[in-house]
């Protein structure tokens, strides 16, 4: 390993560092090491951006352009049926949006050792996918001249998701508003309260339907697969806080795609992470190439207050200081009225107000300014 | 446009601009500065610039003292046709008639801006677009003493409460929190200050607010907006300087000037008034009858009548998109566009006017290619170039030279258009005036030339989605009607010759020239910003050339001096003298001497390598193809770039692409369907491949009938049969493509174009030679149509390969039926998508240009937006420019390969 002085270590990038490392020669001399990292500074100072670069610009003309030779199609998951992910521009679009529900939730969970060469992988598949009454459940009756939901089990459907009674009388003993009783096959809830109506024991069955049983709650279908020599599962449906508490998972690797969830359970640095992630992925299985810095300032855009905000009217462009530039993009009025209300003052400090108001802009060769001393007067 | 909604610019405060060289003293009047100063003669000069803009409500007293006039009458001009004194095209609020003169500047038409009038409401009158913010107010305040229903003792916490509401989620949520905080403390029915008990304040909407299920006046209301105190307003987080709820409640109504809302002279000589104009008679009839009848004593039933009219008016004034109003017609039964329809949407003002502006100087019409030309430059026609002129000073040294062009005038080429005097006054040169401008000119006038050979001009193609669909080149004069490029530059600007136009810009000053030469010209936009590498490149033709030349060609020594001189070498030192040259040694003409590449290509040679080595301007081994001379990738232009500069490069990539073109030019180069014809073996192999395909699908079936298909896990018998199919067919047809490309003969122009990545692709070949292969929608096979089958010549249930979309034949061979059916299915399909896809994909870029337009890189090397925030440290974690980068990345291996 060749050994780089400090000040040069302070003077590159990691990855120029790292680059180096990996690609000079061990019997290099002290004087070509010397040459070569002389090199590499003045090279990188001339690749650095020069000030007023709209580099922000830049970024959304980087993507935007090529989002115009994206699919719109949804991509089918090969292997577990209902699975299908939403790539191409619709999921660019989702997370761009910071949308809070996306149209397809799904984890990659990772597992410790020795879960990871496969062991008990199916069985663990099937402790994390959520089972809810109604999968276990071959019919659900009103009983109205009861106010009661009559239910049938379905026993090979139950033997399949390793539920037994218990989990079912217990699952029930836990809502308040219920007694059940069960007997064989048949399951009978009946409400505490009497009179209740048809409408109330509709939403009643309603809830019932969806009681959670066994499994990791969101999770609704589980695919283990072999990613590069470990078995990982694949899930539809998304519980990142819920998955990693689990004691057979990795919870260092194990990702969603629900960056919201990632905000919350992780917080706002792992979201930023993983929405580059997300949106840098879709971007590649377009084929499309677009440099990961433009991808980090969208981001860091959407994410410098602490808070993932989407690029819209009510999230990014809110925000803005100025008033014309928010004027200018979506519902003028409502910007221009609330503007007048509190006195709020437009200090022209960035480019639509200007091109508004007809002055050079305050950005690249807008930037500088000349400052002489007017002599006399 | 300063209604009272609207908000009050004060340009007042004004910055001087940084001084430049001779101007010292601000000068008021632009008149004075031109004579004063004798170096910007003629051009404008910026010496005030707003520094920012402040917004608010205009007071009833400030309308009243804006205005120049009061207006009475909603009559428009008397019998002679001349605006009527009071009426609302009175000439104190500005002239739109080019005789008239206006009375409160003594300018006319262009010159008078124009100023505001007002009338006085008989009853004072709802301001639609406050009327939630009233409700909200009265509410929370006491009907009696107007304080703010919070107790004095709480007024401070809640206060604080309050901007603490308002910094996390903004002004409309401290409204909604004010409502809360004021239930939490159940005073809601009774003033804590003056104990008066408190009615309930209903709004139904738009403009009538009850009391108790009593209506309650805006007369009334105004009273009560009144008593609220200023500190009581600033909790509601609004500012009492700028805003006064009873402002809310009009009571005087600004007009806005004439020049706001001209009229236009229909042919018939008949007047057309602007929507605003009819809408404000409405306003000023109906508030003279309401003034009449409440000084006549008329019953209360027919004022208020007359005062709701008002106002519908005055709200359909404002806004007539109101929901629950109807919206006030022209008489054909068109809506009128008022205020809020006039500044609103993509035309309106803002997005219109403001942010997006016409320019002068400017021409566009078709687009032809001419390979003749070098990257930088664009065609441009005589006609054109006679039109658009290009100003020039006159001085000591010149003014031979501009004469020149005078006296050419505007018929003749290169001639000139206008001349500029020293006083701004523009004169128009025509063959009478010829002589006498000749006579005037001198030093200080200005020459709006011809546009000639070299000027700058900046290029442009919509979509302009990045910068580098606007970029400037040099103009070449030629004949024709249309602006000429060289077809590799059509990458940036996505250009094709099929019809498109494109728009040419001529910058008018020194300074929009040097920055469009600067920042702007071709050479300066090779690498593109989105991911570090060439933008420009070769294409089609070019590639195939090169292909060719490098590939195995030789040809007698003479014939390659003939190319090379065609394509604009007159250095032959480096070609080898001998009786025959190599393609790779014609090729090696154009590389700079110590330029060594180690790279790879797209096709493979002979000994199927695809390794390509430059050595010291010499390319020793490896053919040129798309790879490495193709637009957007590979390193070899990149690294030219970054060696020998943006000018060099931008050189020879033009002589690379008619080096290209001529090799093909004297190799010849056609395709025909004999291209796509198979031995019969290949044939025979093809159809044995399907046949194989066909058996296995109906093995599938028959499993499937018989319940013997194994599942895949987690999908039902069905789909498993489904992905098998799919899986079995997709594979004969990727067969098939390898049988032809196997067969295909290599020295095919159409082999040549899809190896050399000039244009098209083994599949291509193989569609028209051998089998189309399977018709896909969303990932399945083709399912849809009748009832239990895709088409009618089909039995139900039938599985078979041919009924869900799979086409066995090849384009050549020709369709069945149902198999072009199958692939118009598709086809449209892919219609669908990227017809939805494009407006789709332009609003999501509109919004990230929006969101990301501010910001820049500061002086720290931080990326900071308008209002200072920081968004990055350093951009993109380590400061490089990724249009200086080499494929984003610093290329460390290219250094230490240098270095030793």
């Amino acid at each position: 390993m060749v050994t780089i002085q400090k000040e040069y270590l302070n003077a590159l990038p990691k990855k120029v560092i790292d680059d180096l490392k990996k690609e000079l020669p061990k019997d290099i001399s002290e004087k070509k090491l010397q040459k070569i990292l002389d090199e590499c500074v003045a090279t990188y100072e001339s690749m650095k951006v020069d000030p007023g670069e709209s580099v922000g610009l830049v970024s959304a003309e980087s993507i935007g352009e090529p989002g115009t030779q994206m699919t719109l199609n949804t991509f089918h998951f090969a292997g577990v049926a209902e699975m299908n992910v939403t790539t191409g521009l619709p999921r660019i679009i989702e997370i761009l949006d910071g949308r809070k529900e996306i149209s397809t939730p799904m984890m990659d969970i990772y597992l410790a050792e020795p879960y990871s060469k496969g062991e008990d992988i199916k069985k663990i598949a099937l402790q994390i996918k959520e089972t809810k009454l109604k999968d276990v459940a071959s019919e659900i009756f009103i009983n109205i001249a009861d106010s009661a939901i009559e239910i049938t089990l379905d026993r090979s459907a139950m033997k399949a998701a390793g539920i037994t009674d218990a989990h079912i009388t217990k699952a029930l003993s836990g809502a308040k508003a219920v007694a059940a009783k069960l007997s064989g096959d048949a399951l009978n809830v009946k409400a505490k309260s009497k009179d209740l109506s048809i409408n109330d024991l509709y939403k009643l069955k309603e809830k019932v339907r969806v009681v959670h049983l066994s499994g990791v709650k969101g999770i609704s279908q589980v695919l283990p697969v072999k990613r590069d020599d470990e078995y990982i599962i694949i899930t539809a449906g998304s519980n990142l806080m819920d998955v990693l508490g689990l004691p057979y998972v990795n919870p260092k690797k194990t990702v969603t795609n629900n960056i919201h969830e990632v905000s919350e359970v992780l917080g706002i640095e792992a979201a930023r992470q993983a929405t580059i992630n997300e949106v840098f992925k879709v971007i590649e299985s377009q084929g499309l190439n677009v440099d990961i810095r433009h991808i980090m300032l969208v981001v860091d855009t959407m994410t410098a207050s602490g808070e993932i905000k989407g690029i819209t009217r009510y999230g990014v462009v809110s925000e803005k200081a100025s008033v014309l530039a928010r004027a200018s993009f979506e519902t003028p009025i409502k910007h221009v009225l609330n503007a007048a209300l509190i006195g709020e003052r437009d200090e022209l400090a960035s480019v639509v107000e200007n091109v508004m108001l007809n002055q050079p802009i305050p950005a690249g060769t807008g930037l500088p300014q000349l400052m002489v001393k007017a002599q006399g007067k | 446009m300063a209604d009272e909604e609207q908000p009050k610019e004060t340009p007042e405060e004004v910055q001087e601009a940084p001084v430049v060289a001779a101007q010292q003293t601000k000068q008021e009047d632009a008149q004075e500065k031109k004579e004063k100063s004798d170096i910007y003669v003629g051009l404008p000069v910026i010496s005030k610039k707003v520094k920012a803009i402040e917004f608010s409500i205009l007071s009833p007293k400030l309308i009243k003292k804006m205005a120049v006039c009061k207006v009475v009458t909603p009559e428009l001009y008397d019998k002679e046709g001349y605006p009527v004194d009071g009426g609302l095209m009175d000439t104190r609020m500005g002239v739109i008639d080019p005789g008239l003169v206006c009375r409160t500047d003594g300018r006319k038409l262009k010159d008078c801006p124009g100023y505001f009038g007002y009338i006085e409401l008989a009853r004072p009158v709802v301001h639609i677009k406050f009327a939630g913010l009233i409700l909200s107010i009265i509410k929370a305040s006491c009907s009696e003493c107007g304080r703010v229903l919070i107790p004095a003792n709480k007024f401070d916490a809640a206060k604080k409460k309050l901007d603490q509401v308002e910094s996390e989620s903004g002004l409309a949520a401290r409204r909604k929190a004010i409502k809360d905080i004021i239930a939490s403390m159940k005073t809601v029915s009774k003033c804590p200050h003056c104990k008066a008990k408190q009615p309930n304040l209903t709004l139904e909407k738009p403009t009538t607010y009850f009391e108790d299920e009593k209506r309650i006046s805006p007369i009334e209301l105004r009273a009560r907006l009144e008593k609220i105190p200023d500190e009581d307003i600033e909790l509601f987080g609004l500012s009492p300087r700028h805003f006064r709820p009873e402002w809310a409640i009009l009571t005087v109504l600004p007009i806005p000037p004439v020049t706001m809302r001209p009229s236009i002279t229909l042919e018939s000589g008949e007047r057309s008034e602007d929507d605003l104009t009819h809408k404000l008679g409405d306003i000023v009839r109906i508030n003279q009858r309401l003034f009449e009848n409440i000084n006549a004593g008329a019953p209360e039933i027919i004022i208020e009548d007359l005062w709701d009219l008002l106002q519908y008016h005055i709200t359909t004034y404002f806004d007539n998109a109101v929901p629950q109003l109807p919206p006030a017609r022209h008489r054909s039964g068109q809506p009128l566009k008022t205020l809020t329809e006039r500044i609103k949407s993509k035309d309106g003002r803002i997005r219109h006017n403001l942010a997006g502006k016409r320019t002068n100087f400017s021409a566009r019409t078709v687009v032809s290619p001419d390979p003749m030309l070098a990257l930088n430059e664009v065609g441009v026609p005589k006609v054109i170039a006679m039109k658009l002129t290009v100003p020039e000073r006159v001085n000591t040294w010149n003014i031979e030279y501009l004469k020149g062009f005078v006296k050419n005038g505007p018929a003749a080429y290169p001639g000139s258009n206008y001349i500029v005097r020293p006083d701004g006054r523009k004169k128009r040169i025509t063959d009478e005036t010829k002589e006498a401008s000749l006579e005037e000119l001198q030093p200080g006038y200005i020459v709006e030339r011809h546009l000639m050979d070299g000027d700058v001009a900046i290029f442009n193609r919509q979509p302009s989605l990045h910068r580098m669909s606007m970029m400037c080149h040099r103009v070449r004069v030629m004949p024709g009607m249309t602006l000429r490029l060289n077809p590799a530059v059509c990458h940036p600007y996505n250009a094709d010759f099929d019809g498109d136009e494109m728009n040419l810009h001529i910058p008018q000053t020194e300074e929009a020239r040097a920055e469009a030469e600067i920042l702007m010209e071709v050479q300066t936009q090779l690498i593109s910003p989105r991911y570090g590498l060439s933008v420009i490149g070769c294409v089609q033709d070019a590639i195939s050339g090169n292909y060719i030349l490098t590939r195995n060609l030789e040809m007698p020594r003479n014939d390659a001096l003939d190319i090379l001189y065609t394509i604009g070498v007159t250095d032959f030192s480096r070609l080898p003298k001998k009786e025959r040259v190599s393609g790779k040694e014609v090729f090696s003409v154009l590389l700079p001497d110590d330029f060594s590449f180690v790279g790879e290509s797209k096709a493979r040679d002979e000994n199927r390598s695809r390794e390509v080595i430059i050595r010291e301007g010499k390319l020793i081994k490896g053919i040129m193809d798309r790879a490495n001379l193709g637009e957007g990738s590979g390193l070899l232009l990149r690294n030219i770039h970054q060696k020998y500069g943006k000018d060099f490069t931008l050189d020879l990539l033009g002589k690379l692409f008619r080096l290209g073109i001529e090799v093909l030019f004297r190799h010849g180069f056609t395709v025909g369907i004999a291209d796509t014809d198979l031995p019969e073996d290949a044939a025979a192999e093809v159809r044995k491949t399907l046949d194989e395909a066909r058996q296995k699908v109906n093995l599938f079936i028959d499993e499937y009938k018989n319940n013997k298909l194994d599942t895949f896990p987690g999908k039902t018998l069905e789909e498993t049969l489904e992905l098998r199919i799919l899986e079995t067919l997709n594979n004969a047809r990727n067969e098939t493509g390898a049988i032809v490309a196997e067969y295909a003969n290599p020295h095919s122009f159409t082999k040549i174009m899809a190896d050399s990545g000039a244009r098209g692709n083994l599949l291509n070949l193989a569609q028209m030679a051998a089998c189309v292969g399977q018709q896909a929608m969303r990932g399945k096979r083709i399912e849809k149509g009748y009832k239990g089958r895709t088409l009618s010549c089909f039995r139900k249930g039938d599985l078979m390969p041919a009924a869900h979309g799979f086409i066995k034949n090849g384009f050549k061979g020709g369709l069945e039926p149902w198999e072009f059916f199958f692939g118009s299915v598709t086809g449209r399909d892919s219609l669908m998508d990227t017809a939805l896809r494009t407006p789709k994909s332009g609003y999501l870029y509109r919004r990230l240009a929006n969101a990301m337009q501010d910001l820049k890189v500061e002086y720290d090397s931080t990326v900071r937006d308008s209002g200072g925030t920081i968004i990055q440290f350093s951009y993109g974690e380590d400061g490089i420019d990724v249009s200086r980068s080499e494929k984003g990345m610093l290329n460390v291996k290219r250094i230490i390969q240098a270095a030793l």
